[in-house]
């Protein structure tokens, strides 16, 4: 009897003097964390992509928090989450949204099999990079798809993958949340993150190839050579210049006109999500080529379409 | 007999070539110098298209301290200047040269004539080292770190001894065996030359012993030279990397990187480097030829062949029996640490040792199984490395993990991919994180700098 006394005061007395130095621990070392972080976390998407540029969707939401003390959310953009969970997140902090335009990963290579033959054969590991560190690759391009699907594996949402037959990384726009995982491990830097565009509408130069036009032709059919035709159809609206022998369209000058699109003698130039247009007439073709491209153009929509 | 200390392996010799005396190459139609034939800053081109050059003429000069100038290896006119495919598989610039004739630039020695050192009293260490930095010499074993960079030690180093390297570890390549076996008197007055530029008493020529004639006429020859002393080598590879090749011939082990063979007082220079030496300070005639051996099961006849620079591999293996048709790969240098290349319009240049043909069925890789654990890399590994857990880490992206296991002291030799019995891609993998991880030590290193 006395034996179990001992035990039960003895016990009883390390849990009170316990429960002192926990107390006392928690009040002095006590950290605050703003309350609003956790409900912010709440509201994302907790896919931890890191598309936004933080390490996960807490640093986001600490990130987000912390910008509300300046007032502004105009720099930080959950790209899978979009507008909706942006509104929600402004909503927890008390503040408006900025409308930032949602974005969609482009692959900027046309070079499938038929058009830009395959002459040696990669028996390397299977990566993106380790095949660039070979140098040229499979092709004779320096700077198209390899194929290899490095990108594919750095989507979390299963919206790029590298197509067998033309061995091209293709996105599917309905999955793609713009986080940009794919543009940043492409060796070759051919995906470029745009923004989607009215009605998921917008024209692209679809090449990344900087080499001399002689040089560009012999390497791939769908090469863009530098010739600068688009350029001077669009002075007007002067949304497309010409870098390194390579056009490049600016999204927020770009008004859609597709003439650039007809323009274009190698077909390097592609509408996406246009509807169908019809059949040129049999016009007086003045230059075989820019009869040629528009029809390549057709077809190509139609496929998508069918897809 | 001597070896290095740690890891290595066996793979078969294959010296096809080794009995076929080194021949002239006929001359090219058309020559094409790329401007990167050594590592450091690019060579800049100093003719441009419709210019006469002949044998020995200026093409570019160097673009650095480390960097090498390029000399026309041809005579004829200069049809363009323009990007074309090198040796490593990429478009970089080039001289085209559309040969007629063969007209040399005066003051060249043609004659085969020995000069011994004895003779030029007037030669001095500085002397030595400026004709060797003027006439483009760079390493060639392979590397191709200009000759002249690694003669001026960096300020508070001594050098101690010059090592030759002999070894010719790489399967298959015969180039370095014959250039002794024919050259041996100018390849030792060679290496007096960097003896003296360096101002060291003592020299090493380390040759593994499968060369056995080499080493018997070698070191005949080299009684006649008390400081230089020929050291036979057990077979084993990487034997002919630098820091592989001090351990066996004097004993001592290279630090991890930054450091270099100077630390320990050693450099390091390649056999035929002694000759391009030799014959860029006694003959007064740049670097425009060295030996290259096209070799391959298949092909008809293995040759050592002595070819300008600038001549497509192409034709060399037209010479050697033409293009065998059972062809998988054309690999430009050894097996182990050869590049395959893309195209045989490809031209060779300072660093071109070999060139090796494989049949189909050789040039297959087998497809790779899961690792079992064994730890053959990880004995194979001559720089002391754990290859399976550096390509593990690489695939997954952790460079933390790879930097922190020292990825950076990674050779590249290709033992860790050769011994698996998993036929795992392991040095494709190390040589992503490599590559990798020296680019984020630069970009540190980068972002460092200004704060201090």
């Amino acid at each position: 009897m006395n034996v179990i006394l001992i035990a039960v005061i003895v016990l009883g007395l390390v849990g009170l003097i316990s429960a002192v130095v926990l107390f006392v621990a928690s009040k002095k070392f006590a950290v605050y964390e703003d309350p609003r972080i956790k409900e912010v976390g709440e509201v994302l998407p907790q896919a931890n992509c890191g598309g936004c540029g933080y390490p996960g969707c807490a640093g986001f939401a600490a990130a987000c928090v912390k910008a509300a003390e300046s007032g502004s959310l105009s720099d930080l953009n959950c790209a899978p989450g979009g507008q909706k969970v942006m509104e929600q997140v402004a909503g927890i902090l008390g503040l408006q949204a900025s409308a930032a335009a949602p974005k969609v990963a482009v692959v900027r290579c046309q070079g499938t099999c038929d058009v830009r033959p395959h002459g040696v054969e990669f028996d390397g590991a299977h990566s993106c990079r380790i095949q660039n560190m070979t140098g040229m690759g499979e092709t004779q391009c320096l700077y198209g798809c390899l194929g290899e699907g490095d990108c594919e594996h750095a989507c979390l949402f299963g919206a790029i993958k590298v197509n067998p037959v033309t061995r091209i990384a293709e996105v599917d726009e309905s999955l793609c949340t713009g986080c940009g995982a794919c543009a940043k491990t492409c060796p070759r830097g051919i995906i470029e993150l745009r923004p989607q565009g009215p009605k998921g509408r917008k024209v692209v130069v679809l090449c990344n190839n900087k080499d001399k036009g002689a040089l560009a032709t012999k390497e791939c059919k769908a090469s863009c050579i530098g010739c600068g035709k688009c350029v001077k159809t669009c002075e007007k609206f002067e949304a497309i210049t010409l870098g390194v022998n390579l056009a490049h369209i600016d999204p927020d000058k770009c008004k859609m006109c597709l003439k650039c699109v007809d323009a274009c003698p190698r077909g390097a130039i592609k509408a996406f999500n246009f509807p169908p247009r019809p059949p040129k007439k049999e016009a007086p073709a003045v230059a075989p080529a820019a009869s040629v491209a528009p029809a390549t153009e057709v077809k190509q929509e139609k496929k998508e379409a069918e897809a | 007999m001597k070896t290095f200390r740690i890891g290595g392996v066996h793979p078969a010799e294959n010296k096809l070539s080794a009995s076929s005396p080194i021949r002239e190459a006929a001359l090219p139609k058309q020559a094409v110098f790329s401007m990167f034939q050594h590592i450091g800053a690019p060579a800049v081109p100093v003719v441009k298209k419709g210019d006469t050059v002949k044998v020995g003429t200026l093409l570019g000069e160097a673009g650095g301290f480390v960097s090498a100038p390029i000399y026309s290896s041809v005579s004829g006119k200069v049809s363009k200047v323009d990007v074309a495919l090198d040796a490593s598989d990429t478009r970089r610039m080039a001289v085209y040269v559309d040969v007629e004739g063969d007209e040399w630039e005066e003051g060249i020695d043609r004659s085969t004539d020995l000069v011994k050192l004895a003779d030029r009293p007037d030669l001095d260490a500085k002397t030595i080292v400026e004709k060797i930095k003027q006439a483009g010499i760079v390493g060639m074993g392979g590397a191709t770190f200009p000759t002249h960079v690694k003669l001026c030690p960096p300020p508070g180093q001594k050098a101690e001894c010059v090592i030759i390297n002999a070894v010719e570890c790489e399967p298959y390549l015969t180039a370095d065996h014959r250039l002794m076996l024919e050259k041996a008197d100018e390849i030792l007055v060679g290496v007096q030359l960097l003896m003296k530029a360096v101002g060291v008493e003592k020299g090493y020529v380390g040759i593994e012993n499968n060369k056995p004639d080499a080493i018997v006429l070698m070191e005949r020859k080299a009684e006649k030279y008390p400081n230089i002393e020929i050291v036979p080598l057990k077979v084993k590879y990487p034997q002919g990397g630098e820091k592989q090749l001090i351990d066996a011939v004097i004993g001592r082990q290279v630090p991890a990187p930054p450091a270099i063979p100077i630390n320990v007082g050693a450099v390091v220079q390649n056999v035929g480097t002694a000759f391009a030496v030799y014959e860029a300070v006694m003959k007064n005639k740049p670097l425009i030829s060295r030996v290259i051996t096209v070799t391959g099961k298949s092909v008809k006849q293995p040759s050592n062949l002595m070819a300008r620079l600038g001549t497509p591999f192409q034709q060399l293996i037209d010479e050697c029996g033409g293009l065998p048709e059972d062809t998988g790969k054309v690999i430009g240098g050894g097996p182990m640490m050869g590049k395959a290349l893309i195209s045989l319009d490809i031209p060779m240049t300072k660093g071109s040792s070999g060139l090796l043909i494989m049949n189909d069925k050789e040039a297959r890789r087998t497809a790779p199984q899961p690792c079992i654990r064994c730890a053959k890399c990880v004995s194979a590994c001559p720089m002391g490395l754990e290859p399976f857990l550096l390509a593990t880490a690489s695939s997954q992206h952790m460079w933390d993990v790879t930097e922190q296991n020292n990825v950076t002291s990674c050779i590249e030799c290709g033992s860790c991919a050769f011994t698996c019995p998993s036929h795992r891609p392991l040095l494709d993998m190390i040589r992503l994180g490599k590559t990798t991880v020296m680019g984020i030590i630069k970009a540190r290193a980068a972002a460092n700098a200004p704060k201090k």
